[in-house]
């Protein structure tokens, strides 16, 4: 049983990283730009979060006299901030220069992951020279992250299976069936739609489509960024790892196809995405498997987006389908 | 009439670009409560005027004035405002919303109120006027008459007391034609200003109070129509006198060319768009293919070309007749049929996605017919641009020169270099959709013109339009399509426009399948009929 429940937590901890990852992805793909810079945006978050513990921690006296509230806002401040401006640059690039969305995506991804590889190494060289970046963590901001919910301890299997994970697991959650609701039930919900479906029938509406495209776009990559800090913080308990987020950013987009672009399906979804990609560590105490399984077992997240791919396609359900417009640039003068 | 117009343009001028200006000091007016035709030929800036109406564009110079006050319409949002709203050519709805959300779409909740408001007020709209919506259907189901009755009542939803369609009877049946002037009509009784876009000057004559002409971006001037005949409305329109008959010669040899039979396609969705479609064509005629717009002249063409994979039992069989050789050209592609020796000339409704490649110049759109020539390594040049220059001058293409990217002529000379592409092919069978889309009179005219020159050589021209008045004269035969089956063939010498028309949307033998067209009432039938005899004796306009 306990080691079920082990197994479950390790998925939701993963889960939790794509299901920010997804839900940002999800709201900015809805405005039709397909931001495949979400894994540079989540290495970044992760590496502004981080770097806004470390400085908390090592220069602003965090460590000495440890305050819970600046421990958790400052590394959150710093991870939105850096979001936002990945974001912001994307926007910048395909929605007023009318860049090549993909190009502009993926040269994101590059430079996010390169950014933060690079950072990652200097910051910690900066706090203690010549240290390893593996032993230097930053411990106080995790201790708040990771704290669990009340009563956790007491609830037995329930409090360790859905009670003992860090706030940003339920902000996630929570996020996500909001972003849901905000999506079907509101009237920005619905111009937003509108903009990634047809931006010039929205235009025509009276919507303001670059406002639109800009805003969830940069708000989309803000939510996508907190996946990295919850990753560094939660999951990696505080200490920098090269090349282990941007993989994530990845299955994050593929979790996008996988709900069919409805936020509610991302928490179920990415259990299961969270949990396929643990299996390959786990697997081995129940079954010998060759090491060299173990990358096809990694494989599984897209292979089954793969198979949601096709039956989609052959579904031909328009209400599951990509928004229309996903992809293109708008100009209102296009003839 | 009040002194105060509802709307007044003063010196408004346009440029897109430095070379090209839309609109050059036009100067008009709209009253309240009036049907204003705006007519004039393609390219004329009808549109453009419109749209700066309307907020898509912002005039260069000039004022717009809304009931005597200076109005600045820099979006969509200022205009509906202002209380004027567009109806576009290519409707501005979400597919996969429903009527309401399309409604709804961009409005505050305080403005518009809750589905359930929304759905109460939109049915006022519709019984006050004579719409029929469905607040809950999703617009991808929807007929495209019904998404224009959106369209309209979304755009009076939001207050407009100023109307403008933009060539709204383009896709309409001539039943669901007289359907909207009825509404149009209720419209104007309610005072509201309503301005119509468009090149059927039938259809100004039934319905407008006056019209204004713009010709070349120049405004030419304002009629009453009462005062107007189809003559002098297309003296103003096109400046100089065209003729307006399209010739029709009668030839004595017909020999068949292909013979279709039991043809039935499904699209991607798996529907299936034609339906056991069977018909012969001879050279020395042209067969045209009439139909709303979807009833399966796409997929018939691409059937024959070789383009459209076809059902079990379907059969193509094309007779070579010198040789007495009959071919199957079912589940062949398009280079196995070449290959048969079989020249078939296609000239899709897509000139520059499926007909021609926009990035390249002539001589290169020429070489995709003739690439796989010869047998050295490197392809030959030179033919090519022998022909493109050839195609150049004789069918007097506009370009600054033969190297320029196709994409940068404009949409007569680009069909002028597709034709001329597809005429050299000397084929035995023509087909063409939607030849003359977007042209204008006198390039239509010299598109009608090479089609009967290849009917005259013993070619089998298939021509689909839309146009029933071009089709009625230019064609020998009209294959009318409803619905993917053929509801008949008609001698185009006798047939008349109510025939066809009436054809179009009901089924021979199935009145139900289209219950929504087959209960509107014709209440403009007289009108109508005498509008179309005026038509078919002057044989005027081109499409849109």
């Amino acid at each position: 049983m306990t080691i079920f429940i082990e197994i479950f937590q390790r998925a939701v901890l993963t889960a939790i990283s794509l299901l920010f990852g997804c839900t940002g992805e999800i709201i900015t793909e809805k405005s039709g730009n397909l931001n495949l810079g979400v894994p540079g945006v989540m290495c970044v978050g992760g590496i502004s979060g981080f770097s806004g513990a470390l400085m908390y921690e090592y220069f602003w006296g965090g460590a000495d006299n440890p305050n819970a509230f600046l421990a958790i806002v400052i590394p959150l401040l710093f991870c939105l901030l850096g979001s936002l401006l990945m974001g912001l640059i994307y926007s910048f690039l395909t929605i007023t220069l009318r860049a090549n969305q993909n190009v502009t995506g993926l040269s994101l991804t590059i430079f996010g992951s390169g950014v933060s590889n690079f950072l990652g190494g200097f910051l910690v060289k900066q706090v203690s020279p010549g240290a390893e970046t593996a032993n230097i963590s930053v411990k106080v901001s995790t201790k708040y992250y990771m704290a669990k919910l009340p009563f956790s301890d007491s609830l037995g299997w329930f409090g360790d299976m859905f009670l003992s994970y860090g706030f940003l697991a339920y902000v996630a959650i929570l996020i996500a069936v909001l972003t849901a609701l905000f999506i079907r039930r509101t009237r920005p919900g619905l111009n937003l739609r509108a903009v990634g479906e047809n931006p010039a029938t929205a235009d025509a509406a009276g919507v303001n489509v670059t406002k639109y495209k800009y805003i969830a776009t940069c708000v989309g990559c803000m939510i996508s960024g907190l996946g990295g800090l919850f990753y560094v913080m939660n999951n990696s308990s505080g200490v920098w790892a090269n090349d282990v987020v941007e993989p994530l950013g990845w299955l994050a987009i593929a979790l996008v196809i996988f709900t069919v672009w409805k936020p509610h399906f991302a928490i179920p979804g990415a259990i299961i995405f969270g949990g396929l990609s643990v299996l390959p560590e786990h697997l081995p105490k129940f079954v010998t498997i060759p090491m060299d399984a173990k990358p096809l077992i990694k494989m599984l997240p897209y292979a089954v987006t793969v198979i949601v791919l096709i039956f989609n396609s052959l579904r031909k359900k328009r209400e599951t389908q990509p928004p229309e417009a996903l992809g293109l640039s708008y100009f209102r003068e296009d003839r | 009439m009040q002194n105060i117009p509802a709307i007044r343009f003063e010196n408004i001028t346009k440029r897109f670009g430095n070379k090209v200006v839309a609109n050059k000091h036009v100067t008009m007016d709209i009253q309240k409560g009036e049907i204003m035709a705006l007519l004039g030929e393609n390219g004329s800036g009808k549109t453009t005027l419109m749209n700066m109406l309307s907020g898509i564009y912002r005039q260069d110079e000039g004022v717009i004035y809304i009931n005597g006050e200076e109005a600045h319409i820099n979006s969509p949002r200022d205009a509906y405002d202002l209380g004027v709203g567009m109806i576009h050519q290519h409707f501005k709805l979400v597919d996969v919303f429903t009527a309401i959300e399309n409604i709804a779409l961009g409005m505050d909740k305080k403005e518009s109120g809750g589905t359930k408001e929304i759905t109460e007020k939109v049915k006022a709209i519709c019984d006050k006027y004579g719409f029929d919506v469905d607040p809950k259907k999703k617009v991808y189901n929807m007929t495209v008459s019904e998404k224009q009755t959106l369209e309209i009542v979304k755009t009076l939803f939001r207050g407009a007391n100023m109307l403008i369609l933009d060539e709204p009877t383009a896709v309409l049946t001539p039943q669901e034609t007289d359907k909207l002037f009825a509404v149009m009509r209720n419209m104007k009784a309610d005072g509201k200003s309503i301005i119509i876009i468009t090149h059927k000057l039938n259809e100004v004559l039934a319905i407008s109070d006056r019209v204004a002409i713009l010709r070349k971006g120049e405004y030419i001037g304002t009629v009453l129509t009462a005062e107007a005949s189809v003559q002098s409305l297309t003296d103003m329109m096109v400046g100089e006198k065209v003729e307006l008959d399209i010739e029709r010669p009668d030839l004595e040899y017909k020999e068949k060319k292909l013979s279709v039979s039991h043809l039935s396609c499904r699209d991607k969705y798996g529907v299936t768009v034609l339906d056991d479609v069977s018909f012969d064509a001879y050279g020395g005629e042209i067969l045209g293919i009439a139909g709303i717009s979807g009833s399966g002249q796409k997929q018939l063409l691409e059937a024959i070309a070789g383009l459209q994979k076809t059902e079990k039992g379907s059969s193509i069989i094309y007779y070579d007749n010198s040789n007495h050789v009959e071919t199957e050209l079912t589940g062949l592609s398009v280079s196995e049929i070449k290959k048969m020796g079989v020249t078939l000339a296609f000239v899709p409704e897509d000139r520059l996605g499926m007909g021609l490649v926009g990035s390249m110049g002539m001589t290169g759109n020429m070489m995709l017919r003739s690439y796989k020539m010869g047998h050295s390594p490197f392809t030959d040049r030179n033919t090519p641009r022998d022909l493109a220059v050839k195609v150049k001058d004789e069918l007097e293409v506009v370009t600054p020169g033969i190297a320029t990217p196709v994409r940068k002529l404009s949409g007569g000379n680009v069909q002028k270099v597709l034709v001329g592409r597809e005429i050299a092919l000397e084929p035995s069978v023509m087909m063409a959709a939607y030849a003359v889309r977007g042209l204008d009179i006198n390039t239509s005219y010299t598109i009608y013109r090479l089609l009967n020159d290849q009917k005259k050589k013993g070619t089998a021209v298939i021509y689909v339009g839309e146009d029933l008045d071009v089709l009625l004269a230019l064609c020998d035969r009209i294959l009318v399509l409803c619905d993917g089956k053929v509801n008949g063939i008609v001698d185009g010498r006798t047939a008349t426009k109510e025939e066809v028309g009436l054809m179009m949307t009901h089924l021979a033998d199935d009145a139900s399948a289209v219950p929504h067209e087959s209960a509107q009432e014709q209440s403009d039938a007289s009108v109508q009929d005498a509008q179309a005899e005026t038509i078919q004796e002057t044989k005027e306009e081109g499409e849109k």
